[in-house]
């Protein structure tokens, strides 16, 4: 395997040829923040929080799509780059009802977590406080719309990892909605397998067990561990398994 | 078909024109239809069987003939002299031109337009040039004006690469909006290794206001068609689509069109296996989108023509790399497609004779606004501002002064009066926040209220953003909200510089182009017009008569009425 090396806030680092700037800025113990980019799931690039700065380039370019190249210049917390991150999380919070006091999720949501470590203190847009309904018609899991930001992890996982596709988007612009089956209620989705990946992927209280009440719903380790391996070891990648294959 | 085929088909089309004493061309593109040509054809075919002159006289729908504010539009082709044009023509019109101009040979004053009328006079009629002269139906009257020939002449004398070179040569730029030369973007898709390669037409032109490309479709479909079969050859693709916008009017009507264009040139071995007896085979299919702006942008179009959800995918890679089902794909605009076989015909070098150092070639406009003609035009680069508003426009409507031009629709910016000497160029136009954009133009006077109209495409793009990424999907809602409350007259000063923040963010920080380019027309409008903006924040009053805000509850209360 080739080793590039780069400059990633002026100090040296090296990484595989063929990875991304975010799994070489992460490998060597740096950190850029993402929202939709899930660790196993394919790359999505619309949260645009892992923007980076190339040297050389007025543009910006996402971190989780960018190839490492031999010699490339990487700044990834230049003042630009903070103020962006903000402002994203600030209007993503604007976006729909982000109301932690009676989100399940309190406490260990990554939207939540996020805004802290980026130091969102307020926010400068107007709430737009749309009106959305609840899912509840599955048997083991809740849908609120409310809490989504329409990072597509639980289309992803669904759609990669389970293979049912479940998940999928309706609509576009400000009126995207993540719906189950054709638009039906969830519970009445017969190609749901009842994995709870969805719920396990998703940031945000969006998607949680059925019965937690306020700050209880809690990720499952092992879970997200396990999709994460998988993608490493190729479980569900269709390309990666024919050429394992062909090994054995 | 071979060559010498082609050239017999070309003869015996002219032959058969030339039985005819008088061709009638009326004009059957979207808007004269729009204005009634329908019945106006009808009235033509009727009052020339009344006469009993069907031997005489030829009546034949066309194409766009350009001024479209005065349509109908009918041309009287004659044997022995020019071509007569006529405006404004009722189906009465109609009638008198059978019975008066070619019987009584009496033309009707009122309504000709005399052959040196400015309108026409500034322009260039390249990719035009037949547009408003043939039957779009029939390919035999496109062959005849000479037709297909670039493509007989490519395949027979000419490789690939000379292709490509000849196309970079002409310095021809990607007609929709970008200006990337086309050259390279050729040369790209042919050094890429596939097994497979495809060519995409992308006729999903979506800007308000604009319709250069429907307009090339519905008059000109074999030029189109032509121009992807030599893309086809030089890149060495074997399958083309033509992504067609779902959401046009008379949709249905038009892809029947440019099916019939396709059946045609496949029965005629111009499209299809072994074109032209050669060894290249190219296939054209279409695709109708499902009537989003965004998938203009390249790689949505590509999700939509492989039946998924049509939003982006960040660049590299790049189409020419993986586009297509993973193939080398070349993507370039009808318009673009369709200068390739006059570039081939006219050769590269008197081409990029045309235009300025930077942008070569004409390019098609779609003139609207406030101006005494309005229609499609198309000029050569380099040609200024002033010359297409006063020259080719006519100037103002009476009691109106120019304000500003928009160009490049939603993704594009204003210019206003000071730089109106400015020439049409990409780089120029950029250079002061604007955009040639796909071509169109619309041109404001002084009762067009500024923040209403950046509130306006500020609206078309919230409404066509496809949600992907989170500055474009809440950004164009927050800046629409913040626009809106300008024109109300209910925003303040700190709503000003959010929306100015938010704008630049939004620039550098959005998916695809359609959210980097979405606050143009703000930022543009900001640039000129900032007083119009603190005009409606700090005085509760706009200088201009259109604006909502006359009507606001605000100003009431400001004026002792609430």
């Amino acid at each position: 395997m080739t080793v590039v090396t780069l400059t990633v806030n002026d100090e040296l680092i090296s990484a595989n040829a063929g990875q991304t700037v975010l799994e070489a800025v992460r490998d060597s113990g740096g950190n850029i923040p993402t929202m939709c980019h899930l660790d196993g799931l394919s790359n999505y690039g619309g949260c645009r929080l892992c923007l980076i700065e190339l040297g050389g380039s007025p543009k910006l370019s996402p971190a989780c799509f960018t190839q490492v190249q031999e010699g490339m210049v990487v700044f990834t917390h230049t003042d630009r780059l903070i103020k962006y991150r903000k402002m994203v999380i600030e209007l993503l919070l604007s976006e729909r009802n982000h109301i932690c006091a009676v989100c399940v999720m309190n406490g260990n949501c990554e939207l939540q977590a996020m805004a802290a470590e980026l130091g969102v203190d307020n926010v400068r847009y107007d709430y737009l406080s749309p009106k959305l309904a609840m899912d509840a018609s599955h048997e083991l899991f809740t849908l609120d719309h409310n809490r989504c930001i329409l990072c597509r992890r639980c289309m992803r996982a669904c759609d990669e990892i389970e293979g049912s596709h479940v998940w999928d988007i309706s609509g576009r612009g400000i009126d995207s909605m993540v719906i189950t089956g054709l638009n039906m209620p969830w519970g009445e989705s017969d190609v749901c397998t009842k994995c709870g990946k969805c719920v396990q992927v998703c940031p945000t209280g969006a998607l949680s067990k059925k019965g937690s009440s306020v700050a209880e719903m809690k990720k499952d380790p092992v879970c997200l561990r396990w999709v994460l391996d998988g993608r490493q070891k190729g479980i569900w990648d269709y390309e990666k398994r024919a050429t394992r294959l062909a090994q054995v | 078909m071979n060559k010498r085929e082609l050239e017999a088909a070309a003869q015996s089309e002219l032959e058969r024109q030339k039985k005819f004493c008088h061709r009638v061309l009326c004009c059957n593109s979207t808007s004269c239809m729009s204005a009634g040509a329908g019945e106006v054809l009808k009235t033509l075919q009727q009052s020339v069987e009344d006469n009993n002159l069907q031997k005489e006289i030829e009546v034949s729908p066309a194409g766009c003939m350009g001024l479209c504010s005065a349509g109908p539009m009918v041309t009287v082709q004659s044997s022995d002299s020019e071509n007569t044009l006529y405006k404004e023509v009722s189906p009465k019109v109609a009638k008198e031109i059978i019975e008066s101009h070619i019987v009584k040979e009496t033309p009707i004053d009122d309504n000709i337009i005399p052959s040196d009328f400015p309108f026409f006079a500034k322009q260039m009629k390249l990719v035009l040039a037949h547009s408003g002269l043939i039957n779009p139906a029939r390919f035999e009257e496109y062959v005849a004006l000479g037709g297909y020939n670039a493509l007989a002449h490519v395949l027979r004398d000419m490789t690939p690469s000379e292709v490509c070179e000849t196309i970079h040569k002409s310095g021809l730029r990607g007609r929709g909006g970008g200006g990337y030369p086309a050259g390279l973007k050729w040369n790209l898709v042919r050094r890429s290794q596939g097994s497979h390669k495809f060519v995409i037409a992308n006729c999903d032109e979506g800007d308000p206001g604009a319709y250069m490309d429907r307009t090339l479709v519905e008059s000109n479909p074999h030029q189109l068609l032509e121009g992807m079969a030599i893309a086809g050859y030089a890149v060495g693709a074997d399958q083309g689509y033509i992504f067609v916008r779902g959401g046009y009017p008379g949709a249905s009507k038009r892809l029947d069109q440019l099916e019939t264009a396709i059946r045609s040139a496949e029965r005629n071995n111009l499209l299809g296996g072994r074109i032209l007896n050669s060894k290249f085979g190219f296939r054209i299919d279409l695709r109708v989108g499902a009537g989003a702006f965004v998938c203009g942008e390249e790689t949505a179009l590509m999700a939509s023509v492989m039946g998924r959800r049509g939003q982006p995918v960040p660049r590299p890679p790049y189409p020419s790399d993986k586009g297509l089902w993973g193939y080398p794909t070349l993507i370039n605009n009808v318009e673009s497609l369709s200068s390739v076989s006059t570039i081939i015909n006219h050769g590269a070098e008197n081409y990029s004779k045309i235009g300025t150092t930077g942008s070569k070639g004409t390019k098609i406009f779609a003139l609207a606004g406030q101006l005494k003609y309005t229609g499609l035009i198309e000029v050569p680069m380099g040609i200024t501002l002033r010359e297409i508003v006063y020259d080719i426009g006519g100037g103002m409507l009476d009691g109106r002064t120019f304000k500003a031009a928009q160009t490049g629709g939603p993704s594009g910016g204003c210019i206003p009066a000071e730089h109106l000497d400015i020439e049409i160029d990409y780089e120029k136009f950029r250079e002061i926040g604007s955009s040639v954009g796909s071509g169109g133009l619309i041109v404001l006077d002084n009762q067009s209220c500024m923040p209403d109209l950046a509130r306006f495409f500020m609206e078309f793009c919230m409404d066509e953003s496809c949600g992907k990424c989170v500055p474009c999907r809440v950004g164009t809602r927050q800046t629409y909200d913040i626009l809106d409350n300008i024109t109300k007259g209910s925003a303040t000063m700190d709503d000003l510089v959010k929306l100015e923040d938010l704008c630049i963010m939004m620039q550098e920080t959005s998916l695809c182009g359609l959210g980097q380019a979405a606050p143009n027309p703000i930022l543009s409008t900001l640039r000129y017009f900032r007083d119009e903006y603190e005009a409606h924040i700090k005085d509760h009053f706009c200088p201009a008569t259109e604006c909502k805000i006359t009507k606001s509850p605000i100003l009431d209360l400001v004026n002792g009425k609430g």
